[in-house]
């Protein structure tokens, strides 16, 4: 399986030298020896020069890609989280789903996305700048680069590929403290968060300059190193290393395991505590309204999720292929893992229990999806189902924790279980499609060596980091709102359901 | 004329109707409850939050009928909704003062 991987990778390696006439002969020649080699050759080289290349059917790929998570967002979560609330809440959930997302999508195109992906100057490492506010100097003629030297994408695809991430992370947070929160507040928090929290966030792990940038920089400080040109050796670090913070520690996130799913399941876990438990919970039926709502809305986001991480591929290549394998098989792997543990544990199999299974199984599966094999995938999956459905069925319980839709337990939990699992899992030996190594071979993509210790430490430091940032970001937040304006409805609206009292309808008028 | 209330299970109600109407029973009213007797509810599980379900569902006719009619209604019931095992209701038998069918204005027992 991983020799099926190196060769794929090995392949796409050579459709690019096709496909860049610009490239030098002798480079040719030289991407096939290894990395010292290249080096003490560094008297040969050329400055590498590239064609930026904008591939249809990338285009075509990423276009559904978005649209897929738009679906995830609305209807699929709005529906997952609107069934599990109780009918006098139906509406509320549905609303601050819908609404959250097309307030950010607006946030997004005016400064998010120069927050997220522009270059920040000295803040660099933690946040992007002002430069694309309003989306200034971006036209239809501006591209990005991919994860492949020379193929690069539209601008605007890769903008509203990445704004409906921005907008699905803080719609996943309401679920935390889902049938209390006033809506007012949680419209002028969730702008907070994402100023705050999610473009940083995403600024950290997803910020680079991409393959043809790593590729040209590299080949420049290799010949001033030659020429004994220490200052232009020293620029061209630098600007190999002015990336993200997280991205510069060598944590691999495919899709966000840790800018989405633990940075919204820790905001979560913090909004639940700060709120406080239900009225009633623990001695009233909070039982779902409707599970069929909610399986259909588990099957979208399923569907969704394939545009969530083979998207985030932003190629339709060979690794786009592996991670659409790994976001089946990981989501049915813990689906079942749940189930079979609640059958043995709870005496029956349930619909919600493997509903949220297959759900766990997307989120770990989240930032390992192009980099795992389908086998490593599926431990993934097994494991987090399992490890996800012991913490909501028993270990929240002995908290008394009223986390009302396991946003915490699903997203937090799985995500962290899913970053810490990449790190293992991309091993080449178990599988995985190996660490990606621009440098060595500047021009083509090479598979790095895989250190576990290496590895692990910078998932484990990635995951310390969103906890934290996440964890005091979101209090400080809270705390304001609250401060201001009250997080919580009062206890009449409350009784009442958030329904009629803060939207002035009712989901069912039958 | 007696007033007859009746829970039973929800499954029982077609044949019960059918019977009663062999009998010449004429009309009957029908509503879903929820209640409990020597039953006990069962447990739903979500996610691990256990509900303990307290009011089972039933099906409550409320017929009313001549006095003379009364007794082989009653029997009728209790011998069709009976399955020998807990939870098959309840039969409660009431007097009723007075009828009137309103189309008609017809009284008492010319009104069932």
């Amino acid at each position: 399986m991983s020799n099926q991987i190196k060769l794929g990778l090995g392949a796409l390696g050579a459709t690019l030298f096709a496909s860049l006439p610009a490239w030098a002969q002798e480079a040719t020649t030289e991407a096939t020896e290894t990395a010292t080699e290249t080096a003490t050759a560094a008297a040969e080289l050329v400055p590498y020069v590239y064609e930026k290349t904008v591939h249809n059917g990338d285009v075509a790929w990423m276009s559904i890609a978005t649209v897929l998570v738009l679906m995830m967002t609305v209807p699929g979560l709005a529906l997952f989280y609107g069934g599990l609330v109780r009918t006098k809440n139906m509406l509320s959930m549905l609303t601050q789903v819908f609404a959250i997302s097309s307030v950010v999508c607006i946030i997004w195109v005016v400064y998010g996305y120069s927050l997220a992906f522009s270059y920040g100057g000295s803040m660099d490492t933690y946040v992007g700048g002002f430069s694309k506010m309003f989306l200034s100097g971006v036209d239809a003629t501006t591209l990005v680069p991919t994860f492949t030297n020379g193929v690069w994408l539209p601008e605007y695809t890769f903008i509203a590929f990445q704004m409906t991430f921005a907008m699905i992370t803080p719609a996943l947070i309401v679920g935390a403290f889902a049938e209390r929160f006033k809506f007012s507040s949680l419209l002028v928090f969730s702008i907070l968060w994402v100023t705050f929290i999610y473009f940083p966030m995403a600024h950290m792990v997803w910020w680079w300059g991409g393959p043809d940038f790593l590729a040209e920089q590299q080949t420049l400080k290799l010949i001033a190193e030659a020429a004994g040109d220490t200052a232009a050796a020293e620029a061209a670090a630098a600007n190999l290393a002015a990336n993200g913070l997280i991205w510069n520690w060598g944590a691999l996130d495919f899709a966000g395991g840790t800018v989405v799913h633990i940075n919204a399941g820790i905001a979560g876990l913090v909004g639940c505590i700060l709120l406080g438990k239900r009225v009633g919970y623990g001695k009233e039926s909070m039982a779902p309204h409707s599970l069929t709502l909610t399986m259909v809305g588990a099957a979208l986001l399923w569907v969704g999720w394939f545009g969530f991480n083979a998207g985030s591929n932003l190629e339709a290549n060979v690794i786009t292929s592996l991670a659409i394998v790994n976001t089946f098989v990981a989501a049915a792997a813990a689906g079942v893992a749940w189930m079979f543990a609640e059958w043995a544990l709870k005496g029956r199999p349930s619909l919600l229990g493997l509903v949220s299974g297959v759900i766990t199984g997307l989120v770990a599966v989240t930032p390992a999806a192009g980099f795992a094999g389908p086998m490593g995938a599926i431990c993934l999956g097994l494991f987090a189902g399992a490890v996800c459905f012991w913490f909501v069925a028993y270990v929240k319980n002995m908290f008394k924790l009223d986390d009302s839709l396991d946003v915490f337990g699903i997203h937090g939990l799985g995500g962290i279980i899913g970053a810490i699992g990449t790190g293992i899992l991309v091993n080449p030996a178990l599988g995985g499609a190996g660490i990606p190594d621009y440098t060595s071979v500047p021009g083509t993509l090479q598979v790095g060596a895989y250190d576990m210790g290496f590895m692990l430490t910078a998932q484990i430091k990635a995951v310390l980091f969103t906890v934290a940032f996440s964890g005091i970001g979101s209090f400080i937040l809270f705390k304001l709102v609250d401060l201001v304006m009250g997080l919580r409805v009062k206890e009449e609206v409350e009784r009442e359901g958030l329904d009629v009292a803060e939207h002035g309808e009712r989901a069912y008028n039958m | 004329m007696k007033l007859i209330i009746a829970a039973i299970k929800p499954f029982k109600l077609e044949e019960v109707r059918e019977a009663l109407t062999a009998i010449g029973v004429r009309g009957m009213m029908v509503t879903e409850i929820k209640g409990f007797g020597s039953q006990s509810g069962h447990t739903e599980i979500y996610r691990g939050a256990e509900y303990a379900v307290n009011f089972v569902p039933k099906v409550r006719l409320e017929i009313v009928v001549s006095d003379a009619l009364s007794d082989q209604v009653v029997a009728t019931i209790q011998k069709t909704a009976k399955t020998d095992k807990i939870g098959d209701g309840k039969i409660f038998v009431l007097d009723v003062e007075h009828a009137v069918r309103v189309r008609t204005g017809e009284t008492d027992d010319d009104a069932l």
